[in-house]
Parts: structure tokens; C-alpha cells; sequence
């Protein structure tokens, strides 16, 4: 009893330890999808963060984004993280970057080739730079971008104002 | 109440005042705006201006650098565009408004040697103040403006991409820059004279 006891001890502490290393899935997705997940009439606030392993700015500013889902785990905010590399960079690229920075947030992939077909469809306001951010809550029918990088203080008073 | 008004509107004034400092490359031109010229310092150490090239038609004005991803995906696209529309009046500019000091590998002396190492026949110009990018409205690198040339002044023609696939030339649809172009040298608007692409921030100087 007392050894079955011990090991299952030793198998919850180890299931623990793996956690964090454990290969976080990134679903590559298309438009529509994206848009589907950004169009639900519900009252969770998303904060949805558009950047790239390549793009310098994203990768700083993107532990604050992180953060947020262990911030606000207990109301209803979710982050979404869009990762804009290249889908044949996946593997190589995109899944190493997310488990070595052991990303807690949902990480998708957007797979489209043409920004001037997309860039619109997911908001008018996007030129087309990295970083870009959308918070928005569709049952409050609040919505705003930033087409720039964003500080932790400057996001949580951005987020502030879609939670209260 | 009297006393407050005077108050609240100089309160108004300060809050919109500070909204279009911490917005100024929100604007910048469209379509069928006259650009203002500048003077830039090019790879070569000598001072570019639109006006200098007296045969140009017009320009095709690329606001690149060294370091983004996708700027160095289209760079080759860029030296291929200046090789076919030079010869047909509409040579490319290339600007790199990256602040240094943000993007250690956009100094000037770094420009001087990835203009040296690619052979690029065309300026690359470095836009110091920032003043050129704020003023076309640049927001990302490659970012490309085509102007077109009306008696001594110079006409924003098309604003956007170069085509619709940056990660591999081979499998690219939709040339937007080359068909905007084949209009404006036909004399027509482009048909298609605003697209938008991914590309990296320009990196702007820290306040």
C-alpha cells in the first residue's frame, strides 16, 4: 500500500515536472476558422496577439500577452496567440520557439499566402505590420487594435478597460 | 460654469494634441497625393533627391531595411523590379527609415555593405529624421510607394505590396506592383492602386 502510494507520489511529481516541457500544439488554421473564433457573440474578452518567431518586437513583447492567461485565469479572458510564420516553418521553427518559451496561451498558425486578401477580413485597420493586437469583446461590442508593440502596463490598462 | 469652459476646451486640446503625437504615422498619403520631395544621404555618401534624375518618369520609392525577414524575402524581387523598370523610366528608390539605435543592423555603415554585397543599382538612402516615412505614411518595410511624374511634381500612383506571396517568388499569383505599373505607364490609373502586405514595423526612434 504505502509503496503503491510512493510511486503513484512519484508518478503525479513527474507528470508535474514534464508539464512545462511538454510539446504544446499549435493548429494551423485558415481564415475562415479565425474568423469564426473572432465573430463568437459571447462575453469573454480575446485578446488576440498577431506576431512571428522572426519579428523581434513580437518576442518581447509577447511573456506580457502570456501572462495575461495566468493573470486573468479566473474571469473570462482568453489569449490568443497567431503566429504569422510561414506554415512550412511549423516544425522547425514555431513549435520549438513555444515550447522552449513553454507558451501557457493557445498558439494557432494563420496559413495564408495573400496579406492583401486577409489583412482586411481580420481588421481594416491592419497595414500589415507585426506586431498587431486586436482586444475585443463581442457581447459588449467593444473592439480595439494596436499596430505596435505594447508594454505589460500599457496591455493590462488596455485590458482593464474591456473586463470591468 | 464660466470659468470651467475655457478649462475643459484647454483640457480637450491637450488630450487630441497628444493623441496625434502618439499617432503620426497614421496618416501619411493616398492615392493621387502630391509627394514631397527630400534629401537623403545614399549608401555612396552623396545626397538623392526625386528631382535629380531629370528623365525619370517616376520612382519606385521601397521603404526596406537590412534586418526584417520579409524585406530580405523581397530584396531580390526589388533589385529584379529596378533592372526591368529603370530601363522604362520608373527606377526603384529604396529608403531605410529604421532607426539605428532600435535595429543595430540598419546603421549606415551596415546599408553601405549589404548595397555593396547585393550590387544594387539603385540609391538606398537613409532616412535619418524619419521625416520621409512619417511623411508618405510608411508603417512597415518593405513598404512601396509609385509615383508618377506631373510636370515637376511627383504623384503617389499606387501604395502596397509587390505581389501576393512573399515567401517564395516561384509561386506568386498576383503581381499588384508590376500590373499597377503596366496601367500608369499605359497613361490609366491602376486599377488596383492600394494593397497591403505583412512586413516588420519600421522602428521608430524612442521617445
Amino acid at each position: 500500500m504505502m509503496n503503491q502510494l510512493k510511486s503513484l507520489i512519484l508518478a503525479a511529481a513527474f507528470l508535474l515536472l514534464a508539464l512545462p516541457g511538454q510539446a504544446q500544439k499549435v493548429d494551423v488554421i485558415k481564415l475562415p476558422e479565425l474568423q469564426k473564433r473572432l465573430s463568437r457573440p459571447t462575453d469573454t474578452t480575446y485578446v488576440v496577439n498577431f506576431w512571428a518567431t522572426w519579428c523581434a518586437p513580437c518576442v518581447k513583447e509577447l511573456p506580457h500577452f502570456d501572462q495575461l492567461t495566468t493573470t486573468y485565469a479566473k474571469q473570462k479572458v482568453k489569449v490568443l496567440l497567431v503566429s504569422m510564420d510561414y506554415a512550412s516553418q511549423l516544425d522547425k521553427k514555431v513549435k520549438p520557439f513555444v515550447q522552449k518559451r513553454g507558451l501557457k496561451s493557445e498558439v494557432v498558425l494563420l496559413n495564408e499566402t495573400d496579406p492583401n486578401t486577409y489583412l482586411d477580413k481580420v481588421d481594416t485597420k491592419w497595414t500589415g505590420a507585426l506586431p498587431f493586437t486586436i482586444i475585443l469583446n463581442n457581447a459588449k461590442h467593444k473592439r480595439a487594435t494596436f499596430e505596435q508593440e505594447m508594454s505589460a502596463e500599457e496591455l493590462q490598462k488596455q485590458l482593464q478597460a474591456f473586463v470591468n | 460654469m464660466k470659468k470651467l469652459l475655457p478649462f475643459l476646451a484647454a483640457c480637450l486640446v491637450l488630450a487630441l494634441s497628444s493623441f496625434i503625437v502618439l499617432r503620426p504615422a497614421a496618416d501619411g498619403y493616398q492615392v493621387g497625393d502630391k509627394a514631397a520631395d527630400f534629401k537623403l544621404r545614399n549608401v555612396d555618401g552623396k545626397m538623392v533627391s526625386l528631382a535629380d534624375n531629370k528623365a525619370a518618369k517616376g520612382y519606385i520609392v521601397v521603404f526596406t531595411c537590412n534586418t526584417c525577414p520579409y524585406a530580405k524575402a523581397y530584396e531580390q524581387r526589388i533589385i529584379d523590379l529596378n533592372t526591368k523598370y529603370a530601363a522604362q523610366g520608373y527606377p526603384v528608390v529604396a529608403i531605410n527609415p529604421n532607426d539605428p539605435a532600435v535595429a543595430p543592423g540598419d546603421s549606415f555603415a551596415d546599408m553601405q555593405k549589404r548595397a555593396k554585397d547585393k550590387k544594387y543599382a539603385f540609391p538606398y538612402l537613409q532616412d535619418e529624421t524619419q521625416q520621409v516615412a512619417r511623411q508618405y505614411g510608411a508603417t512597415r518595410t518593405p513598404h512601396l510607394y509609385v509615383l508618377t511624374r506631373q510636370g515637376n511634381d511627383f504623384v503617389v500612383s499606387y501604395i502596397g505590396a509587390i505581389d501576393d506571396n512573399s515567401e517564395d517568388a516561384k509561386q506568386v499569383k498576383t503581381k499588384y506592383l508590376e500590373n499597377a505599373l503596366t496601367d500608369i505607364m499605359a497613361g490609366k490609373p491602376a486599377s488596383v492602386n492600394s494593397t497591403k502586405a505583412i512586413g516588420c514595423t519600421i522602428k521608430w526612434k524612442r521617445a
